[in-house]
């Protein structure tokens, strides 16, 4: 075994880990710390599928405008310790079936899956990218950027505290 | 050099977790943050098939900003409306919030 290969599963540890204490943690804020946990190491599966680009945005937005809206979120709800009512719902054990059922499908078919690999072309760099968002993408960055305006209206004039 | 597959299967294995996460759990942050992840995986699909199948082609790197920009504006909506709904009703369960049930 390589050494990317052996580093490849120790973020992957890391990732799956992050996202089952994110699914089990029974106090919120840990919850998300684990979040965090796991968008930080997907930002590394990035960087051995040499898009640094994405890795650099990941942790930029994921990591640290996601998951800190989401902190704030949790802190402005004060339901922090769920004040002793369960984590999961009633319908959990059929959510684990439906959950654990769908995984079976997708390893069993991507482990038989054939896929026809390119030969080895040069990874895109990050000047090629931002060159590619102004030209053959030039109109779903515009759409991207006006979704991006219309949400943050949008959602300060949800969140505004009505006055009375 | 990594094989493909283990790229999918951890990206299959996250989506499995945080589809989980979205059915099962009763806060409607965790639900969001579910969301989140699945979004995620998404993303690690994108970025593994270009630098496989299509390299240089760009189209998965793109995808993957746009899928970005869409998370983001997804959260700072869902929290909005979270938060809304917690002046109102004093709750974050979602279970708590059935108002359009008859």
């Amino acid at each position: 075994m390589s050494l990317t290969q052996a580093v490849f599963i120790l973020l992957g540890a890391m990732a799956v880990l992050g996202a089952l204490g994110m699914v089990t943690l029974r106090n919120l804020f840990h919850s998300a710390l684990a979040m965090i946990l796991a968008l930080f190491s997907i930002a590394g599966v990035y960087v051995l599928l040499e898009a640094e680009f994405l890795a650099v945005v990941q942790v930029l937005v994921c990591v640290g405008a996601i998951a800190m809206l989401i902190l704030f979120g949790i802190m402005l709800t004060r339901d922090i310790v769920g004040r002793a009512t369960p984590v999961r719902n009633r319908q959990w054990p059929l959510a684990l079936a439906v959950s654990a059922g769908l995984l079976a499908v997708l390893a069993i078919g991507l482990v038989r899956a054939v896929w026809t690999q390119a030969a080895g072309a040069a990874p895109a760099g990050v000047a090629d990218l931002g060159l590619a968002l102004v030209g053959p993408y030039a109109l779903p960055f515009e759409v991207a950027s006006v979704l991006l305006l219309v949400a943050m209206v949008g959602a300060l004039i949800i969140a505004r505290e009505a006055r009375e | 050099m990594i094989p493909l597959t283990w790229y999918l299967v951890l990206s299959a294995v996250l989506f499995c977790i945080g589809l989980y996460g979205v059915l099962a759990r009763r806060n409607a942050i965790a639900i969001l943050m579910g969301a989140e992840l699945m979004l995620n995986s998404a993303n690690i699909n994108l970025a593994a098939f270009e630098r496989y199948l299509a390299a240089g082609s760009l189209a998965g790197q793109v995808f993957v900003i746009f899928n970005v920009a869409v998370a983001a504006a997804e959260a700072a909506v869902g929290l909005a409306l979270i938060l809304a709904i917690y002046r109102s009703r004093d709750t974050v369960s979602v279970e708590e919030v059935d108002l359009l049930k008859g």
